[in-house]
């Protein structure tokens, strides 16, 4: 029960197209980009290196607006948005969690998960409680005054995740999460995915890694700025 | 939609908490921020520190003006130049030079708004107090000259009319001069001498504010240093004509002098300021045709002061463009150390971009700082710049003036410098495309 397809779909893209000029060259890195991702998916978009994908992320993180098309989050078109209200969707509607974890190296733990609170203009008191409700819940309730340099790689992808997850986004974009982990902690960091589907997040992992599609109920592969295949696995699997 | 509301409503809160990651980036880089501030340090300091020794200087340089007397026109006598080189060759003649009875007269008679005037005469030799003895000036005048030359008297009284129509040998010592003869004993109602001439000390009197800036008085200048100068002896001018005659002789190291010289000194009152000009430039007329050598000297309060005045503004000129420098200086210190800042943070404001900040959240951001290491400068060197005038005035014996308006001045300046040099390297970081920044190593 942790999606339902029958419902509104949280991210829409209608005809999505993206293009760089390098130099005389018009490089199109998506081109007619449909997709339907619903409340509940757990989804891995794969593809090789060049395939489109860190320009998919950009577009779906609204880091980055399409040249041709539609982007619909949440029913609301960000695709003419300016750069101000994009800014403020990515505060309230998204939540990223990167390859290199990203925290400010001067903050705390507890620091680093308020940033985007602090950014959606919440109070001290309010946001102070729920970092520490969300680091205790990935486990670093007992480092919350340690900065990031005094934590290993997995506790600080851990921080990375309470921090994505602290306004409540509609939407978790994580972009290789596992990448500069060893296997254990790189389980661990799957296995809290895992369970933030299970609560009813939807998750967007994006990765070259295929085992990726094992554990996600939805694989899209890109391939050439398009989507070469988006395949829904049965529930008896997992 | 999108509700802008809220960033308002919270806008003060959010302050607070800008200030505080201000500090906490400053602080990673305490070395750094402590030395981008210093050039601010040191331009507010120097502001607040040349304004206070500027202010001092010109105000001492006043005050002795003033004493003076703004109303009063000083004439003394001198030596015409070519006049002492004839002393030389022929050592036997009297030197005869100076201004006259006859010149005060013809003042008086011609010049209009004259109210008073102090002639004196002046004696150079020692003064004794039994076995003490100084190299000191007596000068004879009138008894209404402390009013007129603004001195007052410490100890006892000056002497009166009467006492100079009877040419009583009465006299009134400076300060410096009672202090020398009579270091443990009371000087009043004692004796000094002169030559073979007994005096009875009735008074005692502050010492010529004049004196000290020997410059100006080309006695002291012959005199040697100024503490002879302020060796002073005042008596009836009736007295001392009795006493020493028209004809002065000079005995000193086996040379001998003789000069005569009817009046040493004269002061003339003018009634009104604005007419201390005019009568000046009468007065001068009317000496010039009197005199064939200038062997005399005018000396105008007023003309000094207004002279002062006009220093005192180039002074601050020149002190204002080289505070202007300084913190120029110190801005750009601080422009270049935000912007190399804002490179070494690029990621933080694509982390910060991507979690929701909007440009002008990163604007603020970086203002924040550069507002914050500048304001900090300048508390410090509001601090430094107060305490440095106390040093100079404590070991250098200066006066030092810190006028109110100065430290908010230099304050406010540097906050200021903060905030212009602040914005490029701002909006530099807020203008980063949050994708590329996200990207940068």
């Amino acid at each position: 029960m942790a999606f339902s397809p029958t419902s509104e779909p949280v991210i829409e893209l209608r005809g999505v197209e993206k293009h760089y000029q390098m130099g005389d060259t018009l490089v199109k890195a998506l081109q007619g980009v449909d997709l339907k991702i619903f409340p509940g998916d757990y989804i891995s978009i794969l593809g090789p290196s060049g395939c489109g994908k860190s320009t998919m992320l950009n577009i779906l993180g609204c880091l980055d607006q399409p040249s041709i098309g539609q982007y619909f989050l949440d029913g609301l078109d960000v695709s003419k948005l300016s750069d101000d209200d994009l800014s403020q969707v990515r505060g309230k509607k998204l939540g990223f969690i990167f390859q290199s974890y990203n925290l400010i190296q001067q903050l705390t733990v507890v620091e680093n998960i308020e940033v985007p609170l602090y950014y959606q203009g919440v109070s001290e008191k309010e946001s102070r409680e729920i970092a520490i409700e969300l680091a205790t819940r990935v486990g670093l309730g007992k480092r919350l005054d340690h900065r990031p340099t005094e934590l290993s790689g997995g506790q600080q992808q851990r921080v990375a995740i309470a921090r994505a997850l602290s306004n409540d986004p509609s939407v978790i974009l994580a972009d290789e999460a596992t990448g500069n982990l060893d296997s254990k902690s790189g389980g661990d960091i799957l296995e809290i995915f895992d369970q933030l589907n299970a609560d009813g997040k939807t998750l967007i992992l994006i990765t070259h890694d295929e085992g990726m599609s094992l554990r996600t109920s939805r694989t899209i592969r890109l391939k050439d700025g398009a989507i070469a295949s988006d395949k829904r696995r049965e529930e008896v699997v997992r | 939609m999108i509700r802008h509301s809220l960033l308002r409503e919270f806008s003060l809160f959010r302050l607070k908490r800008s200030v505080l990651l201000g500090i906490k980036s400053l602080w990673m880089h305490r070395l750094r921020s402590l030395l981008t501030a210093m050039g601010i340090v040191f331009g507010v300091c120097s502001v607040i520190a040349m304004l206070a020794i500027g202010e001092g200087a010109s105000h001492e340089a006043q005050q002795q003006i003033k004493e003076l007397g703004s109303q009063n026109i000083i004439l003394r006598s001198v030596k015409a130049t070519d006049a002492t080189t004839a002393g030389e060759q022929e050592r036997s003649l009297i030197l005869e030079y100076g201004l006259t009875y006859r010149d005060i007269s013809q003042i008086q008679a011609t010049v209009p708004g004259v109210l008073v005037t102090v002639p004196a005469r002046e004696v150079k030799d020692f003064i004794w107090n039994e076995s003490r003895s100084i190299d000191g000036a007596t000068h004879g005048t009138v008894p209404w000259f402390p009013q007129m030359r603004n001195r007052s008297i410490v100890r006892g009284r000056f002497f009166t009319e009467i006492e100079m129509n009877t040419r009583a040998p009465v006299c009134v010592l400076s300060r410096s001069l009672a202090r020398h003869l009579f270091p443990l004993s009371e000087p009043i109602g004692d004796t000094v001498r002169i030559q073979t001439s007994y005096f009875r000390v009735i008074g005692v009197i502050q010492d010529d504010p004049t004196a000290a800036s020997g410059a100006e008085d080309p006695k002291t200048g012959k005199g040697g240093n100024q503490q002879s100068a302020a060796m002073e002896m005042l008596i009836p001018i009736s007295t001392l004509e009795d006493h020493f005659g028209e004809v002065l002789f000079k005995y000193r190291s086996g040379s001998f002098e003789a000069e005569k010289v009817e009046l040493h000194e004269v002061t003339v009152r003018i009634d009104e300021p604005d007419r201390v000009m005019p009568a000046a430039q009468a007065i001068r007329h009317v000496l010039e045709r009197n005199h064939k050598k200038v062997d005399y000297e005018m000396i105008v309060p007023l003309d000094l002061l207004r002279r002062a005045e006009r220093t005192k503004q180039i002074f601050n000129i020149v002190l204002g463009s080289i505070a202007a420098i300084s913190l120029l200086v110190g801005g750009i210190g601080i422009m270049n150390i935000m912007l190399a800042t804002v490179t070494e943070r690029t990621r933080e404001i694509g982390i910060r971009r991507a979690l929701g900040a909007k440009k002008k959240d990163i604007v603020v951001q970086f203002l924040i700082e550069t507002v914050m290491l500048s304001g900090a400068g300048g508390v410090i060197g509001v601090a430094l710049g107060l305490a440095i005038p106390l040093i100079i005035t404590h070991f250098a014996e200066m006066v030092t003036i810190i006028e109110f308006w100065a430290p908010a001045l230099a304050f406010s300046i540097s906050v200021i410098t903060g905030v212009l040099f602040g914005i490029y390297p701002a909006f530099r970081a807020a203008g980063m495309n949050p994708v590329e920044a996200l990207r940068h190593e």
